[in-house]
């Protein structure tokens, strides 16, 4: 799949600002500083993923059908997310108090937006690699330990981007067989019997679903991206987190989801791609 | 509403025969042209006279080398639409309410008006039948040419998908796939038509009939041997001759 920048930092952005702004609401930690942060990344997230859209003045009508569609659900959500935590927020700032049950609301609102984030991505057959319980649980996992590494007392901290490198591990290496697994072929594509193989393309020109789905060439840097992944959002924060320098380590962190959402995105494989003989 | 009605008793949809398509593009002609001059936001084209032309299209045409065991290889021509499927994973994604699926017949549409081009629908499809505009910014696809079929101002032999109207060696078939009565479903049930990866669960409604297997010539009976070594007279000669020096 097509690695957009608008959709990396999104995802990367809003799943670092609500995971903080959880455990600022859960924790009741009445830090202005930390809030604002919080709600800065996750409302930059947002704003970012407007960029993706074609007819954004038509992103409204996003609210209306969140019976089916897991896009229109975390909209609905994210508008409730920052509301509950900005009310929560601005209460433990302004009047040194909030309800504890207002802030376990905000929080549980914030990890669903995320839940709601990762599902879309999760629902989709027609990429296989992330069509595995383990999208969700990263998303969660990396945007928990985002938001410890700047609000949670260190052991907890590290418990989460332990947790989380693992996820990480798992979701890389169940994404290695998840085509095989899934069993779609150019066989099953076109119902052709023996041995297939794409003669000549429908076009000679490039198109949409090429660019968007059968982007190959983002891939290229794969082993490099995983090192980097590794080192920039596990290993390097937690080895911030010793002289607790917790704005640097969240920073790194994000460097690393960055890289990590990058290859979410670059190694993503849709069954279009074998009717050109391409993945 | 993006949620799939109940099952319809109609079921309208495409049957493509693999065995007769000889990948003439007559199809995708005639599918550009009617649904850039008629319904919607009209199929661009990007750099149409330039060094790296492109455009969106609802139907494309592949080729396909398939080699059967035990037979020779042969070149497949291979028609990619929409497939109308009953569940329809582009529908229920769509967060905005413009892609449905029509209760009356299974038609899978998108209302282009609503539609704020976020481009899921079009992941959400296994089959790549759905294209982003690039001019328009609204997604795109096969509509089963729902301005022809029940069009009252086109003569009765035009009221059927463009590509179907046009195909000149008429392996494009439209009609009924929910009853089982209906040309299209018997000649599916004559050539044993196919579901496109079936295994993803969309149940398509779009059938494609493979290509029959193919006439095998009669293997050619051998040649005759052609004698390596000489025998008789000529073989007396050649070692004779080989065992002169110099040989
Ligand atoms: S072929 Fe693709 S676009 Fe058409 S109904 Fe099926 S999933 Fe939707
Ligand atoms: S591109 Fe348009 S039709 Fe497709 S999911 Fe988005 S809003 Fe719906």
């Amino acid at each position: 799949m097509h690695p957009a920048p608008s959709l990396i930092l999104f995802s990367s952005l809003t799943g670092l600002g609500l995971g903080l702004l959880a455990w600022l609401a859960v924790l009741g930690l009445a830090s202005p500083p930390l809030w604002a942060l919080g709600l800065v990344l996750a409302g930059a997230g947002f704003l970012a993923s407007t960029r993706h859209l074609r007819r954004p003045s038509r992103a409204i009508l996003a609210f209306t059908q969140w019976r089916t569609s897991w896009l229109s659900r975390e909209a609905i959500l994210a508008i409730l997310a920052l509301a509950t935590l900005t009310l929560h927020g601005a209460l433990l700032i302004l009047r040194d108090q909030s309800p504890a049950l207002l802030g376990a609301l905000a929080a549980a609102i914030a990890l669903t937006t995320v839940l709601a984030t990762s599902m879309i991505y999760a629902q989709l057959r027609s990429v296989p690699r992330w069509h595995h319980w383990s999208t969700p649980a990263l998303f969660l996992a990396l945007g928990l330990a985002g938001g410890a590494l700047l609000a949670a007392p260190r052991p907890v901290a590290l418990a989460f981007l332990a947790t989380a490198l693992v996820l990480q591990l798992l979701h890389w290496h169940q994404g290695r067989t998840a085509f095989a697994r899934a069993g779609s072929t150019l066989s099953t594509a076109t119902g052709l019997k023996g041995e297939v193989r794409s003669f000549a393309p429908p076009h000679t020109g490039p198109n949409y679903l090429l660019r968007e789905m059968v982007h190959v060439v983002a891939r290229r840097r794969a082993a490099q991206l995983r090192l980097l992944t590794i080192l920039l959002a596990f290993a390097l924060p937690a080895l911030l987190l010793v002289p607790d320098l917790r704005l640097l380590a969240a920073a790194t962190h994000l460097a690393g989801v960055l890289c990590s959402r990058w290859l979410f995105f670059a190694e993503a494989e849709h069954t279009v791609g074998l009717y050109y003989g391409a993945r | 509403m993006t949620a799939l009605p109940p099952p319809s008793p109609r079921k309208l949809g495409l049957v493509i025969d693999l065995d007769t398509c000889v990948g003439c593009q007559a199809c995708v002609v005639a599918c550009k042209g009617w649904n850039t001059e008629n319904y919607g936001a009209p199929l661009s084209d990007l750099d149409p006279y330039g060094a790296s032309p492109e455009g969106t299209f609802l139907n494309r045409v592949h080729a396909y080398e398939c080699t059967p065991k035990d037979a020779p290889a042969q070149i497949v021509h291979f028609p990619r639409s929409c497939l109308h499927c009953e569940d329809a994973p582009c529908v229920t994604v769509c967060p905005t309410g413009a892609s449905y699926k029509r209760a009356e017949d299974g038609i899978v549409l998108v209302n282009e008006d609503a539609c704020m081009g976020c481009g899921l629908c079009a992941w959400a499809c296994p089959y790549g039948a759905r294209e982003m505009d690039a001019v328009a910014g609204v997604m795109k696809k096969c509509t089963l040419c729902v301005d022809r079929i029940g069009n009252e101002n086109l003569p009765e032999e035009d009221r059927i998908p463009a590509c179907v109207r046009t195909c000149p060696t008429g392996a494009r078939h439209f009609g009924d796939l929910g009853d089982p009565d209906s040309a299209v479903s018997l000649l599916v049930a004559e050539r044993g038509g196919l579901d496109l990866m079936p295994e993803l669960g969309t149940r398509p409604v779009n059938k494609y009939l493979p290509p029959r297997p193919k006439d095998r010539a009669p293997t050619p009976p051998p040649l005759d041997t052609v004698a390596e070594t000489p025998k008789g007279f000529l073989g007396w000669l050649d070692r004779a001759l080989a065992a002169l020096p110099g040989a």
